[in-house]
């Protein structure tokens, strides 16, 4: 295949009826704030383990939205819990209350990373 | 055979004591190998005589009380030393009267009921014995009347107790007017009472009451005492026994852990529940009233705490502060958070794959700076810190400029006390490895962890407003006066959490007007804007945030001044006038 330096994704289709709302459903539940996230990345763009790694939490907060779990282990746990996206947030979400509740969760339902 | 009375007060002081000895032993044994050697070396030391006036001084003078308020003080002092005094004097009452030393408690106890007889000096020690008797039921009295009006105490929320503690307290309620009542029946028959006994007497004899009437009121004085007894280890009133226990092994150098252990639990136990805690939280504002210290202490004891109410705190420590048991309010409540948290705790495995910055020049520099998260936020703090920096020629080495990891102090405010050791370790080798002898802190949050949890060794740790005090000290940068007048907000890990509030304040004096507030250094307000706090909403913030910038701008300063890059940031948004950062400050005010 020709290099254009750019690609394209896959195509691929999300069957809302069949997502795995387990983890999104217990953030919702504790932390309620969560809800009025609307994507705008500003967490992601202050954030220290960005910095750092390539963490993308922003990301995250899509894949767990659609109940794609298989990678969110590993990634959560490059979050130092500096607090610096909860002064970002434009909507006042508890940002790293909503950090300890993925990682709570995923214990909770024991879910694992898939390779 | 009339004496079987004492049965309920006998079979209570069994089973307490009993209880007692059994939980004490357990818990002393369950302590750290190094904490026993402490305790053991420490008996029959200076440590024990201090330790014994300050179970005189607490336990039962209660002087912490007494300096919060003085009805209050009274009321716990009259019950608590009253209450000992009446023990200690009866049992001499009885030494004057048998000439023996050692008999059964309840001899002493109810000697009023036992004793009618004259003998020499019975009239002084009967008259001594209703002096304190009185003292005690003034205590009563203004226990009773604490319930209609606190706010008489300087209580303007009391505790919401449970119905085991309600019981309790009933009983310890009853327990000397039914004395006064049940010496007063004998002194009507055979007048071997004191000023109080005597006319109480009289009355009696005026109605003319029974012998029955009198047993009657003996047994409910000695079953009022059983009760009070059985339910005493399983109310709030085991903190009578147990703060004695606290105090004597804190005298030998116990400190708390991190992790909650038996010393954390004879903290809990050592909670009187007197609900001074409540008042000082600034959770009220928004209404939270079940979050408090003392509640989160009673869930720890009955094991129903949720996580909820655990991360809902803002640690700002005023509680601590305001303690009069003195028990480490907020470390107990992080062992608790790391308990909580214990299951999933990140490793941190990038850091290890981190490039290592090659520093610029081979140099070794004085002082190292970590600016810290928060510092990186508001890049003005920033800025100053290196501009004085510069302006004093020090020879720094910015220690976190483009890639610095937290300091793991918000890990540990969240529990997450294994993952914030990953990054304490990492950030530690780098400290160690700059060969600097300061480490410049601008963030007292960090400030906090690297003087608590660093072991840094030789390295003096500096916050920015004491090293920049230092540095006008040594004359390498001096500072002109203007004529603003300028309030100061002590940040909580900074003040409470470190015992830092004069050099803030010295350095503001010398560049400007520096007005003292109502609530300032060890009760000053959190802005609200805490890392201790996960479950606050904004709103709820925000609330808590206007009634401490009340406070703060009630004398209309020219600006708000703070020591915190997440206080300013907290601050910068509800308000008009200048907020800014001591380093801003300085900064602005060096003379060329």
């Amino acid at each position: 295949m020709r290099n254009f330096g750019f690609a394209t994704t896959k195509s691929r289709t999300v069957d809302y009826s069949k997502i795995d709302t387990r983890l999104i459903g217990y953030i919702l539940e504790n932390e309620p704030t969560f809800n009025a996230c609307l994507s705008c990345g500003s967490c992601t763009a202050i954030c220290s383990a960005g910095n750092l790694t390539n963490f993308n939490i922003r990301k995250l907060s899509l894949l767990i939205r659609l109940g794609e779990l298989e990678k969110i282990h590993t990634e959560i746990d490059k979050c130092m819990l500096c607090g610096k996206c909860l002064l970002e947030c434009p909507r006042g979400i508890n940002t790293r209350n909503v950090i300890m509740l993925i990682k709570k969760g995923l214990t909770i339902f024991d879910i694992k990373d898939q390779e | 055979m009339e004496n079987y009375f004492v049965l309920p007060f006998t079979v209570g002081t069994v089973i307490l004591f009993s209880i007692l000895l059994v939980k004490y032993a357990l818990w002393i044994s369950k302590l750290s190998k190094i904490d026993k050697l402490r305790i053991v070396q420490s008996i029959f030391s200076r440590r024990t005589l201090s330790a014994i006036k300050e179970c005189f001084m607490e336990c039962l003078i209660h002087r912490r009380i007494f300096k919060r308020n003085i009805l209050l003080g009274y009321m716990h002092m009259s019950l608590a030393f009253g209450w000992f005094l009446l023990i200690v004097v009866g049992h001499i009452e009885w030494v004057v009267y048998s000439g023996t030393f050692v008999t059964y408690p309840w001899n002493s106890i109810f000697f009023q009921y036992f004793v009618h007889e004259s003998f020499p000096g019975e009239k002084i020690m009967a008259n001594i014995m209703d002096f304190l008797l009185l003292f005690v039921l003034s205590g009563v009295l203004l226990a009773y009347f604490k319930r209609i009006n606190s706010r008489m105490y300087g209580i303007k929320k009391t505790t919401k107790l449970k119905p085991r503690d309600r019981m309790t307290m009933c009983a310890l309620w009853l327990i000397f007017p039914l004395r006064l009542l049940a010496e007063g029946a004998t002194a009507s028959f055979y007048h071997n009472g004191g000023f109080l006994t005597n006319s109480v007497g009289r009355f009696f004899e005026w109605i003319q009451i029974s012998h029955t009437t009198e047993e009657i009121l003996w047994w409910s004085y000695s079953i009022s005492l059983g009760v009070f007894f059985v339910g005493l280890p399983w109310s709030r009133y085991m903190h009578i026994f147990t703060e004695v226990l606290l105090i004597g092994i804190r005298s030998t150098g116990v400190k708390l852990k991190k992790e909650f252990n038996s010393y954390s639990r004879i903290q809990v136990y050592s909670c009187s529940r007197c609900g001074i805690c409540i008042d000082v939280c600034q959770m009220h504002i928004s209404n939270i009233s079940n979050n408090q210290s003392v509640y989160i202490l009673k869930n720890i004891r009955d094991q129903n705490l949720t996580d909820r109410k655990l991360f809902n705190c803002l640690l700002c420590g005023r509680c601590e502060q305001a303690c009069p048991v003195n028990i480490n309010l907020n470390d107990l409540r992080i062992s608790q958070r790391i308990r909580a948290t214990k299951e999933y705790n990140s490793d941190y495995a990038f850091l290890k794959t981190l490039p290592v910055e090659q520093p610029v020049e081979d140099k070794t520099p004085e002082v190292i700076y970590f600016a810290g998260c928060m510092t990186h936020m508001t890049p003005g703090i920033k800025k100053s810190v290196l501009k004085v920096l510069e302006k004093a020629n020090v020879n720094y080495q910015f220690m976190d400029k483009d890639k610095g990891a937290c300091c793991g102090r918000p890990l540990m405010l969240a529990g997450q006390y294994e993952a914030a050791k990953k990054l304490i370790a990492h950030n530690r080798e780098k400290i160690l490895e700059s060969g600097a002898s300061t480490l410049l802190v601008s963030c007292p949050i960090c400030y906090k962890v690297f003087k608590d949890d660093y072991e840094l060794g030789q390295i003096s740790i500096k916050h920015h407003s004491e090293y920049f005090l230092e540095l006008v000290e040594q004359g390498k940068i001096t500072l002109k006066k203007s004529d603003k007048s300028i309030v100061y907000h002590d940040p909580c890990e900074l003040g409470r959490g470190c015992g830092v509030y004069e050099p803030p304040r010295n350095l503001l004096k010398m560049t400007g007007n520096l007005q003292s507030i109502q609530q300032e250094k060890v009760n000053s307000l959190c802005c609200s804007g805490s890392l201790g706090d996960l479950c606050l909403s904004m709103s709820d913030r925000n609330t808590i945030k206007a009634e401490t910038l009340k406070v703060l701008l009630n004398q209309n300063p020219d600006m708000l001044a703070t020591a915190c890059p997440l206080c300013k940031k907290t601050f910068v948004k509800g308000v008009d006038i200048q907020v800014k950062d001591i380093a801003e400050i300085v900064a602005e005010s060096m003379e060329n």
